[in-house]
């Protein structure tokens, strides 16, 4: 069965026809050549396709395309436009905080998810304060808060560093 | 080098491909554009062992969008004599769980993924045995082990030294199978140009080596390397999975050979690479030492055994490395194998030295403590002279200079060697070291380089080498610039293309080796050729030439890990608060990227102690976790304080750029110093990895 449904990608409409089974991940990659999200698993267990929808991170995998028309999607290739994209980028190259390249879009993108959520006072697993209005990201805080973002080559360390360095 | 000042080398540069990376417009294989796609899902055998008797293709063909349905069939003939993990879908026969039988390919990725499941196979079940034990009846010696390694050494007498040895130990030591899960799963989209298959075949393929990944499958396909094309600027990951080509390859281009030359895109689910893309045996080794009074080793013997596949042998090289790192007049190593009905091992990050060295250097920490030395003292009283089991002088080796300052910048001075001596409220505080050691590995003569004059006084230089993470892309460019004594903003580089001059894989850490002394040998003959101004157009494409000092002298990477763990009395939960590395690389060619690559290294080392395993179902033969949220794999939470450094070093023996390996010398040793650090936090030697809490629990 098909669908006709509108996206808003890294601020561009994106009008697509699709298979309603078509996961919001394919429906950017395969239908509309958008490639920053990646495949690292397709069970939501990876975060390699984290990207924004309505300014919230998602793991793209798990979402039905059909689901989302008239959403708004940033991935890492549109995250300059948001407030937090170019200094994630930077620090990104600066700390070194990835290798191979491959979970390094959903990374970024949910660090911007993840610091708006700390911002709004979110809690997480390790958060003393539960009734903080905005949770301070200390290093046990961003450790927690990227632990759906796996990251095989092991940047860990430098990715903690670049993240730290934009949520000052 | 050419006499010109070096600049670029030793300069922590940001990575050429970052920019790309870090917004997500890096092109990975199945990101490569190509025209009119078709997508592969395959199909999976649901037996470990027998013989398809019937295939049911009609409901999948008559599905919407598919295209057509490869099976044994209908699959075009490979070569007879070809690579039996290679040559897929050419018989009936059954010989794991989870191979593939055959494949749909459809106009959409979803119409392909719903085809496959209408695919009824009937089988004709044969007995299977995928279990592994020391003891099984069918182990036997391997005529040599990965790497042409012999199988077995012996020098003295080993029975003897240990009965007459002041202390001995002699234990049993375990670890699962391992996965790699490199984070790009494996992908290959292949297309054939031509009529009736004798044309050229493109690939666009995520592998650590496009030369290989040629030079491996022209030959299955019985055609050649000339008309076959792999295209692999961006990969992924590997750490080994990705160093020759696996079944799934041949799968796509047999597919493509059916669908009149529109590409076909097949991506593995995280889930089938756990079968088709190798992994690590499950190793069971056994190591006794013993040692006189002064707590010198008298006598070392160390034992393996590896689980390999029935249908093509692979044995890591897991003892071959105790050969040469500790001195004792009575030495013996041995490796064995027990053939099973799985699919085919491989290598994977550091083969042999990663469960090798979580072995020996658990039994070093146990012998320490038995001898009353203190582990770093007591490695030192064993540094040998010369490389014990050859004689061969070492090229360098300051192994023990990083003991030494790793000891001294982790704080291991005056550290109580008593067990569980150490708790802050519910948490058992222990620190623990090993040592690490990855030998330079000369397998594959060859690798060339072309450099070319660009106007302007730029260069560009030509290499199917590959960057799989380890930053060849950055590291590259700045031996070239020296080697043409030119900035390295002057220097385009271009790599992971099989029409690029042919290049050893990035694998054995021995990528820099040989793509850097390529390299250094054409800007000298383009110098010799053209001088320092040459004109746009001039250019040289040179051999590697081989390394003279091959077997002539010991050529190793060094480390000494150092950690703190903390245990919970409670719940048996262990956590790593701290782990330091300290390296003897040689030469250091990118600060920045070489420290990310170890690292990465005693990362997955820490995920190898703590968590990863892979289960077998023995009734079925599958690994039965075969996702990422089952087999689990480090992640933010579990990675605290981790570092690595190394010693100023140069080792001309190596390589022109006098570096050594880094890519796999991270991990080497590792997982021991984190279990000998569990040890003296709590008392319990965990032998078998990984340590799950339940082992901390008495």
């Amino acid at each position: 069965m098909e669908a006709t449904i509108t996206l808003r990608v890294d601020g561009e409409e994106r009008p697509v026809s699709l298979d309603t089974r078509t996961s919001l991940l394919d429906a950017l990659r395969e239908r509309l050549g958008v490639n920053a999200p990646k495949k690292g698993c397709d069970h939501g267990q990876c975060g390699a396709c984290t990207v924004l929808v309505d300014g919230r991170r998602v793991t793209s995998c798990l979402l039905l395309a059909v689901t989302q028309d008239g959403a708004s999607v940033v991935t890492a290739a549109g995250l300059g436009a948001e407030a937090e994209g170019e200094p994630l980028r930077r620090a990104f190259l600066d700390h070194d905080g990835f290798q191979c390249g491959y979970c390094t879009p959903g990374q970024v993108c949910s660090a911007a998810g993840m610091l708006r959520e700390a911002r709004a006072g979110h809690a997480s697993h390790v958060t003393a304060d539960l009734s903080a209005d905005e949770i301070p990201l200390d290093d046990a805080e961003i450790r927690e808060r990227m632990s759906g973002n796996l990251c095989r080559c092991g940047a860990y360390p430098n990715i903690l560093a670049a993240i730290r360095e934009v949520a000052r | 080098m050419t006499g010109v000042a070096e600049r670029a080398v030793g300069a922590p540069l940001v990575r050429r491909d970052g920019p790309l990376k870090v917004t997500g417009r890096a092109a990975y294989a199945y990101e490569q554009p190509v025209a009119d796609p078709l997508y592969l899902f395959p199909i999976e055998a649901t037996v470990a062992r027998g013989r398809i008797v019937s295939i049911d293709a009609a409901a999948a063909e008559a599905a919407d969008g598919v295209v057509v349905v490869l099976t044994h069939r209908n699959a075009a003939r490979l070569a007879p004599d070809a690579d039996p993990e290679l040559r897929i879908l050419q018989d009936d026969v059954i010989r794991f769980r989870n191979q593939f039988v055959g494949a749909v390919v459809a106009e959409t990725s979803e119409a392909a993924r719903y085809a496959a499941g209408l695919v009824r196979v009937e089988y004709e079940e044969a007995p299977h045995d995928v279990t592994f034990r020391a003891d099984h009846p069918e182990l036997y010696a391997p005529e040599s082990v990965n790497a042409g390694i012999a199988t077995d050494s012996v020098f003295g007498d080993v029975e003897m030294a240990l009965a007459k040895a002041h202390r001995t130990i002699d234990h049993v030591y375990s670890t699962p199978l391992e996965h790699h899960n490199p984070m790009e799963p494996h992908t290959t989209v292949a297309a054939w140009h031509g009529e009736d298959g004798s044309g050229r075949l493109t690939l666009h393929d995520s592998n650590q080596g496009a030369s290989t990944a040629r030079s491996m499958l022209a030959p299955v396909l019985g055609i050649a390397p000339e008309r076959v094309r792999v295209i692999s600027p961006y990969v992924g990951g590997g750490f080994g999975s990705k160093a020759m080509p696996h079944a799934h390859v041949v799968l796509a281009v047999l597919a493509a050979r059916l669908v009149g030359g529109r590409p076909v895109k097949f991506a593995m689910s995280r889930r089938q690479t756990f079968t088709q893309a190798s992994h690590r045996s499950p190793q069971i080794q056994r190591v006794r030492l013993g040692a006189d009074r002064d707590g010198r080793l008298t006598a070392i013997a160390h034992g393996s055994i590896a689980q390999t596949s029935r249908f093509k042998e692979f044995v890591e090289q897991t003892t071959f490395v105790t050969r040469s790192m500790y001195a004792a007049p009575n030495r013996s190593t041995t490796h064995r194998a027990v053939p099973s009905d799985v699919s085919v091992p491989g290598i994977f990050r550091a083969p042999g030295e990663t469960p090798g060295f979580f072995a020996l250097e658990s039994a070093m920490d146990e012998m320490a403590l038995a001898c009353g030395i203190d582990p770093v003292e007591f490695r030192v009283r064993n540094e040998p002279e010369r490389e014990p089991e050859t004689g061969l002088p070492f090229s360098s080796r300051d192994y023990v200079a990083c003991m030494r300052e790793g000891a001294r910048r982790f704080g291991w001075e005056g550290r109580d060697p008593a067990p569980g001596g150490t708790r802050a409220g519910e948490w058992l505080i222990g620190t623990g070291m090993a040592g690490c050691a990855y030998p330079a590995y000369f397998l594959r003569g060859g690798t060339q380089a072309a450099v070319e004059a660009l106007p302007d006084g730029r260069y560009r230089v030509d290499i199917a080498a590959a960057d799989i993470g380890t930053g060849a892309w950055t590291a590259l460019a700045q031996v070239s610039a020296d080697a043409l004594g030119v900035p390295v903003e002057d220097v385009d580089m271009a790599i992971g293309d099989s029409a690029l001059p042919p290049a050893a894989m990035a694998g054995g850490s021995m990528g820099m080796t040989f793509w850097g002394t390529a390299i250094i040998e054409a800007a000298r003959v383009l110098r010799e050729r053209f001088g320092e101004r040459p004109e746009p157009g001039a250019r040289v494409t040179a051999t590697a030439p081989d390394n003279p000092h091959v077997g002539k002298v010991s050529m190793h990477a060094y480390g000494a890990h150092f950690a703190e763990v903390r245990v919970n009395a409670d719940t048996g939960e262990v956590r790593v608060s701290r782990l330091l590395g300290m390296f003897d690389l040689g030469r250091v060619i990118n600060p920045r990227t070489t420290r990310s690559q170890l690292i990465g290294g005693m990362i997955m080392g820490l995920s190898m102690a703590l968590h990863e395993e892979g289960v077998r179902d023995p009734r079925f033969g599958h690994t039965v976790n075969c996702d990422l949220a089952q087999y689990h794999i480090a992640a933010h939470a579990d990675v605290e304080d981790v570092d690595a450094i190394w010693l100023d070093g140069d080792d001309r023996y190596y390589n022109p750029m006098g570096a050594k390996g880094v890519g796999e010398t991270g991990i080497v040793g590792a997982a021991a110093a984190i279990a000998n650090a569990a040890h003296h936090a709590t008392g319990i030697r965990v032998r078998d990895l990984p340590m799950t809490p339940e082992k901390f629990l008495r």
